[in-house]
């Protein structure tokens, strides 16, 4: 317990994981939720990608969490942006209103 | 030792506490808020295990860009309200089927960590070994710029692309807005613009007919 490890961190990111996941599975709200989730998601990988590096002395995993870092902020835009055009067409964004592919 | 662990149990509880709140609260303000939250708290975790640089840009990408533009668009789009909690409410057909791909998901991750224990020890990159003499923006900066230039440049471009995109998806023509014409003031000449008149005496001229 005193003793951090890798395993801590690879655990913390774990979790961080499995709750985005399931905020994207439980959301009842709007599709902003669900980004929100996807964002946790990333940040769960770059809790991995940090630790592994930290701990096997390699500087490689922080570089790409940089690129994924760059990939979550363009994916955050574009997101957005299609968000906001679906609101100004439908006038609603809640997840139960967007059936438009019948999926 | 102990500093570090009373550390990490600190910021790492504070993390699954805010994480829970994002995909929990019924305010969707109040989502942006905790993610906020997450994002410092998994930032200060970065910069306590020596990834200071990392630490730094995602307090800066992350609370600085990302969150305060989630922000914005919860703001514009008035859709914070929430009538039912996500519990109940309708029936909805895929939550215990999304329960227990969430949960298979997060028990293959704790096989994985649980295994990795029986490895017996870590092996280490011969080439890019991390240099304890020199700080950890240094480090990056040595990497990034020589070994991994095309990734840089490639995350540069993804960056351009995702601008382009934001703007072209977002942007509207509206009706009745005066703009400026390049075209027209460019292709004015003298003959259609300049008319010479006689003015009769004690007439005067009538010019905006």
């Amino acid at each position: 317990m005193i003793d951090i490890g890798l395993g801590h961190y690879l655990t913390l990111g774990a979790i961080v994981f499995f709750l985005g996941v399931v905020g994207i599975f439980l959301n009842r709200k709007n599709v902003i939720v669900i980004l929100m989730s996807v964002e946790l998601i990333l940040l769960a990988v770059n809790i991995n990608l940090i630790s592994f590096s930290i701990f096997t002395q390699d500087i490689v995993g922080q570089i790409f969490t940089m690129i994924i870092l760059t990939v979550a902020a363009a994916e955050a835009a574009i997101g957005l942006a299609i968000i906001v055009i679906f609101y100004r067409q439908k006038g609603s964004i809640r997840v139960e209103d967007i059936h438009g592919m019948k999926g | 030792m102990l500093t570090h662990a009373i550390f990490f149990y600190f910021f790492s509880l504070i993390t699954i506490f805010s994480t829970l709140m994002v995909i929990t609260s019924r305010n969707t303000i109040h989502s942006v808020f905790f993610l906020i939250l997450d994002f410092i708290s998994v930032g200060c975790l970065f910069i306590m295990v020596g990834a200071e640089f990392l630490g730094m840009i995602i307090l800066i990408v992350y609370v600085g860009a990302v969150a305060v533009l989630f922000l914005f668009v919860v703001m514009m789009l008035n859709v914070s309200e929430q009538k039912q909690s996500w519990f109940i409410g309708k029936k909805s057909t895929h939550i215990p089927s999304g329960l227990i791909v969430s949960i298979l998901i997060f028990l293959e991750l704790l096989v994985v960590i649980s295994g990795w224990k029986y490895k017996s020890n870590i092996v280490t990159s011969s080439i890019l070994v991390i240099d304890e003499n020199i700080s950890n923006t240094h480090a990056i900066g040595r990497v990034l710029y020589t070994d991994y230039i095309l990734y840089f440049q490639i995350s540069g471009i993804i960056l351009l692309l995702s601008m382009i995109g934001a703007i072209l998806l977002t942007y509207r023509k509206r009706e009745g807005v005066k703009k400026q014409s390049y075209i027209t003031q460019i292709s004015r000449e003298p003959s259609t613009s300049i008319e010479l008149k006689k003015v009769e005496f004690n007439k005067g001229v009538k010019i905006d007919d």
